[in-house]
């Protein structure tokens, strides 16, 4: 809709609007023209200010423009939403409102963004559902149009922005007769034009300025009137009919809710089961918000109320209460004041929902049970227990509102295994069936490889509007074995709930191996168990490990939405449909698939007996601390909903290291170490994207007591006869990405065992039995981790012996990224504090319920945080300040307490100390420790500040980490003023060439010619050398690295560029999902980019220019593989041929110049002297 | 004054100026590659071959490759824009060769599709003829390496797939066919009735090694040599008086003596890659001059004149044929090499 009736889409990608941009970039670059007959320009911005400043311009240049954003990037947008509003600009900003990063990020919906704009002078109309948000963005192009004031229309986001239901939609016609054009001339009209010139934008007085501001009263007054008129006319239109203010329930209720959003619909349903009972009750949905309809809302209200409860989808900490409460009372306590009404109902605030918050018609009916208390709480919450400040309310949770006549269903499955494509699929083969109505809505966890997903699915003969999760399910899929060890897949189980089970057992070997607990309810709610090997299935119809067709025709089998027969029908139609593009052949696999779906799909004779006393996995060892029992397991358990309050931490700070507690066991293939073949070299564990493979050496005797499975060499290396070495892997832990058999030198003559395939001396193979690896990982933590100052850190195959402190991430199987954070971990994890930009890193550095960041056996290890996606530079820059600023307190206390520390060699050792290299760093850590326990002893506010600080006389090694998309994008500006700042912090950009963690999107990264979202027609321009501009500054230390190309040269980057002292910018070439590429050669991938010259590795270091040597050195050799020859086995590439071939050939011929002129430049430079480039002051 | 002679011949109804064409291979990969094939004097070029099957399998590859990506997490639940991924439009770079060779060169293009079952053939040859080809022609390899397939069904696949195309396109279509077949002969004639315009005999299949250092398969492609045209030229004997259709031998031709051969034994035209990868594309005017010397020297006015004297009568017993020459060579090598 935001589309059709635009000009202009300036757009910056945030999550969950993103899919709004993209579809109107996917729709530009096709030629798909708006109502009027223009394509209409979609402009992708370097952050969500840039996009309103882009948007401010093309407004007043005119053009019908719009943006779609959430979360902190409307944020952003404020100080231009000011602008258009006190300009009275037409325009409609589209928001799938969401959470606001506080004591931790949220993607997910609540309206904490919209109410931070709501000063803004933009009206602001809400919408409760998928169809609303469809004719509400009309509504508001018509009004805005009409108005001048600027409209931001808002729907929940993911509970309507991400949810599939059954939508008419109107035509073109409809629109052009809908928005007449005259309107958008007269905005086109409006235009700024040298034709025709005035100013805009003065800067005025305190003569003027308040006066000014009053000028467009009269504007806002009109907006609900205007409003009211585009809906009647939309009503005349489609026959849909809304109002500003919307009641609905007993005409003569005493008790009414007051609310926005999705919301009103679960109010709806909850008010009809009430109403139903006699009671006399309703709800009053919000549509208009700003200018809030005062008249309108008191209208609205039946004269009978006497409690009101209010319902804001946000927090403002602090407040009287939270702004709809606010703005209610205020209207009536007006109302009461001047007459209007005769008394003041009693009205109480209530916050729901916060971060798409589960909101139920039982927690509706809670708060009207609340209402009817004697004293109501004033102030409250629903569907949390909040055991603190008491504010939760109860309600009836098992109470189910829904129509007997709607199909419910739910499915477990794995992230990317096919399960939720096959149910958006069965969506719209049902919805599209005359007279039925369906919705899928898709829960997630937090990983991004092997997350499990939830798909709750609702079909029957009414429109479905329950924006909230299946509560009791007719059938209920369960896609993996894993699923149902881990988690109560029976929760939503019924009497009779028809349960699909995805197994390798036999129908009759099935049931002995379920948990007990599920057993029990399977027996006890007599439901119907049925089971296929789909994985078995989908192997002998061709369709490797593809089990979408066959478990989708399991459920339209079983389900009994459809009449059978019907159903496979509809299913071999939709399979038509979706592969025919694919050839006859793959038509022909899935339609073969289905019929052998049928065919070994079996019901499974249920006993009367439990036959189990296995329970669920337990989510965490006993072992794990206090809080990862206590909290963490929760959260795992898909529990996190019950934790009180009280169980969480108050300012977001939250323990290290705790994915090691997570023993998620994704893969069902891991890497297997071959000890008689390896030469330890350390590669496989250099690049492990999730550190699964450690190495230690120990002395033989070390092996008493271990395992018999336990696996030993010995070690290869000089100096240590005798020792022994283990390569251990931690299977539990491994993705099965096989980076590690890649990265092996060793090519072992002959084929493994049963694989076929050549061997090396690490190899992937399918996990036969989990045990005895728990019990060697075990041992193997036994032994001690080996002392840093006997590992040679230079050398990759030193660097094994480090102990990491990133492990076991959420991150993608085969990740580019991690590996580096990893080794960043190992080399100076024990001091480092990291500031993490929003993006692919901060979500598995950060996502709870486990994160990777860990702490060694001293309790030391990196200081993680993530601020924001546009200040990470920033950000970082202050966490080095304050530790500058630190140590030189610390030493000043030093050289004051000289006399009362009584040791001045000490003392002088610790200030004159050089710090640059490990043992120097350790005996400096030393001689802290000695300090702090002399300071012990000591008293005195002096002592007590050093006491305080003393740490700091460690060198601190400050880490800004993040994305391309931040680095070279949203927060460029930052960034280079961070490196022109010439403090000592380090830069670490992985850089993936596109905006990975929201899907895809382009940077300005992004190579010529890769197709990308937002670049659909392939990015046009080439990719911005952020290393050649760093360099222009002379005294920042710059890499550009890539870990595949060439391991050594990567740490070498990292060693010296953290010793610099001085800003330091390391550029890691980082392969990624979003690249379309066999993760497996990722590493592969990474030399050809090297070796292509498309990613030269370089390193330029200020200290050479220092010492009178050329500082600029290029690390890789000449260009030894054509452009093409890398870009060819990537799907982003590929890509091009299919959407615009010629294009594709044109853009590789400029790129292959762009590559031989970039490495003629370096060469160039590489041969220069030393004074040829900018010398650091500080020399 | 000497007496010019009549080098033309014609092939799939292309008048040619003579019978040497370069067959489908590595050279034409690319515009230069062909022009420098026309212009080292290849009467016709036929381009090398587009393996439809492997196109698909690379179009299902990627489509796999966003299978794996789909609905991975909640923020993204794609990672590219909505873009078809077909076999069709991995197809572009060789429609475009064929566009520009044809529109470049002054003598006939000639696309080559390779694969084995009907899968997407008919829409590329389409495809292909309106891209400027001058004829098309069916590489069709298929190794039955199911060891169930009957012979009867091999056969059967290659009819279909000629019917297909036949149907579907106006331009002359050839088949390079493979020499096993029960009865090369019969399964040639068959394919001619199912529509082929000509036959290209033989298609090599490539027989892997076995390395027995790594224990494994060694693919590697080697050129034919001059021996390998004995067997297609007793089959183009063998068939030459049975049928209008044209002939075309492959495979061994090294020096003007194989042209000779093979137009002896009724080939219409003669394809070579091997000699033109060993000798260089200039190779071709020495295979015609050779040619023409033989001619002028053995006092034939034509191509025409030479063709087919060694084919076997139609009215001929093949089998007799084919049995003589078997013990014929059985006494020589009993010559040379003694007692078999």
């Amino acid at each position: 809709m935001a589309y059709r009736l635009n000009e202009l889409c300036s757009i910056y990608p945030i999550t969950p609007s993103s899919t709004m941009a993209e579809l109107a970039d996917e729709w530009s670059s096709r030629d798909r023209a708006n109502v009027w007959g223009t394509v209409p320009t979609v402009i992708e911005m370097q952050s969500e200010g840039g996009a309103a400043g882009a948007l401010h311009g093309a407004l007043q240049g005119g053009a019908m423009s719009t943006t779609f954003t959430a979360s902190q990037g409307l944020l952003l947008m404020i100080p231009n939403m000011y602008k258009i509003a006190g300009e009275l600009t037409s325009t409609t900003f589209h928001v799938a409102a969401r959470s606001l990063a506080t004591q931790g990020l949220s993607i997910f919906g609540d309206h904490q963004d919209v109410m931070a704009v709501r000063q803004t002078g933009f009206a602001l109309l809400s919408s409760a559902s998928v169809q609303e948000s469809h004719d509400m963005a009309a509504i508001a192009q018509l009004s805005t149009l009409r108005s001048r004031v600027p409209f931001l229309h808002f729907f929940d986001g993911f509970r309507t922005s991400h949810e599939l239901n059954t939508l008419t939609m109107l035509s073109d016609d409809d629109l052009r007769t809908y928005v007449p054009h005259d309107l958008v001339r007269a905005h086109r009209d409006r235009a700024l034009s040298p034709e025709h010139p005035y100013i805009r934008g003065t800067a005025q007085n305190p003569d003027t300025y308040f006066q000014s501001r009053e000028t467009s009263n009269s504007f806002y007054l009109e907006v609900p009137g205007v409003v009211r008129r585009a809906m009647d006319e939309f009503a005349a239109l489609t026959g849909r009919s809304y109002g500003l203010v919307e009641y609905h329930g007993d005409p003569e209720a005493t008790h009414v809710l007051i609310v926005m959003g999705s919301g009103a619909q679960t109010c709806h349903q909850a008010i009809d089961h009430l109403t139903a009972q006699g009671e006399k009750v309703g709800v009053l949905q919000i549509r208009l918000y700003r200018p809030f309809p005062v008249a309108e809302l008191l209208a609205a209200l039946p004269a009978s109320v006497e409690r009101i409860a209010v319902l804001d989808r946000t927090k403002e900490p602090g407040a009287g209460g939270e702004p709809l409460f606010l703005d209610v009372t205020s209207a009536l306590a007006e109302a009461v004041s001047n007459g209007e009404r005769a008394s003041l109902p009693l009205v109480i605030g209530g916050r729901y929902g916060l971060s798409s918050k589960e909101f139920t018609p039982a927690m509706v009916v809670g708060i009207v049970e609340e209402l009817q208390r004697e004293k109501p709480k004033p102030r409250f919450t629903v569907g949390i227990t909040d055991d603190v400040t008491n504010l939760s309310i109860e309600y009836p949770a098992d109470l189910d509102v829904e129509s007997p006549e709607t199909h419910r269903a739910v499915f477990y499955g794995i992230g990317s295994d096919g399960t939720v494509g096959a149910n958006k699929n069965t969506i719209k083969i049902l919805g599209g069936q005359e007279g039925t109505y369906a919705q899928g809505y898709f829960v997630y966890d937090s990983k991004k490889s092997g997350s499990r997903t939830v798909s709750h699915l609702r079909f029957g003969p009414e429109p479905i509007t329950a924006p909230y999760l299946v509560k009791e399910a007719g059938f209920i899929g369960v896609h993996h074995l894993s699923i149902l060890e881990r988690v109560d897949v029976l929760r939503t189980a019924r009497r009779g709930t028809v349960v699909l089970l995805n197994t390798p057992f036999a129908p009759e070997e099935v049931f002995a191996h379920l948990p007990e607990p599920m057993q029990r309810r399977i027996i006890e709610l007599e439901l119907e168990l049925y089971t296929i090997d789909a994985n078995a299935v989908s192997r002998a119809a061709g369709m490797g490990n593809r089990t979408n067709t066959v478990l989708q025709t399991c459920f339209f089998a079983i389900s009994r939405v459809m009449p059978r027969e019907e159903a496979i029908a509809a299913v071999k139609a939709s399979i038509e449909k979706t592969y025919g593009r694919r050839g006859a052949d793959v038509v022909k696999k899935n339609h073969a698939a289905v019929d052998a779906a049928i065919e070994h799909l079996h019901r499974v004779e249920v006993p009367d007996a439990v036959a189990s006393d296995k329970g669920l996995i337990a989510p965490v060892p006993d072992h794990a601390p206090d809080f990862v029992r206590r909290v963490t397991a929760k959260m795992l358990l898909d529990e996190g909903d019950d934790l009180p309050v009280s169980a969480l931490p108050v300012d977001g700070t939250y323990p290290s290291g705790t994915t090691q507690y997570e023993k998620r066991n994704i893969s069902d293939i891991v890497a297997v170490w071959d000890p008689e073949t390896c030469i330890q070299c350390g590669n496989c564990s250099f690049v492990c994207p999730h550190a699964v493979l450690r190495a230690k050496y120990y002395p033989e005797p070390a092996l008493d007591g271990a395992p018999s499975t336990f696996q030993t060499a010995e070690l290869n290396a000089a100096g240590l006869p005798g020792a022994k070495y283990t390569l251990q892997v931690y299977a539990e832990d491994c993705t099965g990405c096989g980076l590690c058999v890649e990265s092996c030198p060793v090519k072992v003559v002959g084929p493994a065992a049963g694989t076929g395939g050549e061997r090396k001396a690490i190899n992937l193979a399918p996990v036969l039995d989990r045990e005895p690896t728990k019990q060697n990982v075990a041992f193997f933590e036994a032994i001690p981790v080996n002392r840093r100052s006997r590992v040679d850190f230079a050398q990759v195959r030193g660097v094994q012996y480090l102990e990491p402190l990133f492990e076991f991430s959420g991150a993608c199987t085969g990740c580019g990224e991690t590996p580096y954070l990893k080794l960043l971990s190992q080399l100076f994890g024990g001091r480092a504090s990291i500031a993490n930009a929003t993006g692919c890193s901060s979500i598995y550095g950060g996502n709870l319920p486990t994160t990777p960041w860990a702490r060694n056996k001293y309790g030391r290890g990196p200081a993680w945080s993530n601020s924001l996606f546009e200040d990470n530079a920033e950000f970082g820059l202050g966490l080095r300040l304050a530790a500058d600023l630190q140590t030189d307190l610390a030493r000043r206390r030093l050289e004051q307490l000289r006399g009362e520390i009584g040791d001045d060699a000490l003392v002088d050792d610790i200030l004159t100390a050089e710090q640059q290299y490990e043992s120097d760093l350790s005996h400096q850590r030393a001689r802290v420790d000695q300090l702090k326990e002399r300071l012990d002893s000591m008293t005195g506010p002096q002592a007590a500040d050093l006491r305080s600080v003393a740490d700091h006389l460690l060198r601190r090694s400050v880490w800004i980490v993040g994305g391309d998309g931040w680095a070279y994008d949203i927060g460029s500006g930052g960034l280079d003023h961070v490196l022109a700042s010439g403090r000592n912090v380090n830069v670490l950009v992985m850089d993936t060439e596109v905006y990975s963690n929201t899907g895809g999107q382009a940077s300005k990264a992004t190579p010529m010619g890769a197709v990308a979202k937002f670049a659909s027609a392939g990015k046009e321009t080439i990719d911005k050398d952020l290393a050649m501009q760093a360099i222009a500054y002379g005294n920042v230390y710059v890499a550009r690295i890539a870990m595949g190309a060439d391991p050594q040269q990567t740490l070498t980057a990292f060693r010296e560029a953290e010793a610099y002292d001085g800003p330091s910018l390391i550029l890691a070439y980082s392969h990624c999902i979003a690249h379309g590429i066999d993760m497996k050669k990722g590493l592969d991938q990474q030399y050809l980019a090297v070796n292509s010259g498309h990613w030269p590795l370089i390193r330029f270091n200020p200290v050479l220019r220092m010492a009178g040597k050329n500082p600029f050195l290029l690390d890789s050799p000449r260009p030894r593989f054509t452009l093409e020859q890398y870009q060819r086995n990537e799907l982003r590439f590929r890509m091009l041929k299919n959407v615009d071939p010629e294009g594709a050939e044109r853009m590789l011929e400029f790129g292959q110049a762009q590559v031989e002129r970039r490495w003629r430049d370096y060469e160039e430079m590489a041969t220069r002297g030393a004074s040829e480039f900018a010398a650091d002051a500080k020399e | 004054m000497e007496r010019a002679i009549d080098l033309t011949t014609t092939y799939l109804g292309l008048e040619l100026a003579h019978p040497v064409v370069a067959s489908a291979g590595p050279l034409s990969q690319n515009a230069a590659g062909v022009r420098a094939l026309a212009g080292g004097g290849a009467s016709a070029v036929v381009l090398y071959s587009l393996f439809e099957e492997q196109l698909r399998a690379e179009a299902n590859r990627d489509a796999a490759l966003l299978d794996a990506q789909e609905d991975r997490y909640p923020e993204a639940t794609d990672f590219f824009p909505d873009v078809e991924v077909t076999a069709k439009s991995a197809a572009y770079g060789y429609l475009k060769l064929v566009e520009e060779s044809a529109a470049q060169l002054d003598v006939p293009v000639i696309a080559s599709l390779n694969g084995s079952d009907l899968g997407g053939w008919v829409d590329f040859a389409r495809e292909l003829a309106s891209a400027g080809a001058s004829a098309l022609e069916l590489n069709i390899y298929f190794v039955p390496g199911d060891v169930r397939t009957t012979g009867d069904l091999v056969l059967k696949r290659h009819l279909e797939i000629v019917q297909a195309v036949t149907q579907a396109v106006e331009l002359p279509v050839s088949v390079k066919l493979s020499s096993s077949f029960s009865s090369p002969g019969n399964a040639a004639l068959q394919i001619l009735d199912a529509g082929a315009s000509g036959l290209v005999l033989f298609n090599r299949f490539l027989q892997p090694d076995i390395d027995i250092e790594t224990l494994g398969m060694d693919n590697a492609f080697e050129l034919s040599t001059p021996h390998e045209g004995r067997l297609p030229r007793t089959w183009i004997a063998a068939i030459r008086n049975h049928t209008q259709a044209s002939l075309a031998g492959s495979t061994g031709v090294e020096s003007a003596d194989d042209v000779i051969k093979y137009l002896l034994a009724g080939a219409d035209v003669v394809m070579s890659t091997a000699a033109l990868i060993r000798h260089g594309r200039d190779h071709t005017r020495t295979l015609v001059a050779g040619l023409e010397s033989w001619l002028a020297r053995k006092g034939y006015a034509s191509v025409a004149e030479a063709r087919g004297l060694l084919a076997l009568p139609a009215d001929g017993r093949a089998d007799a044929f084919e049995r003589g020459g078997y013990v014929a060579a059985l006494q020589a090598a009993k010559q040379r090499y003694g007692s078999l």
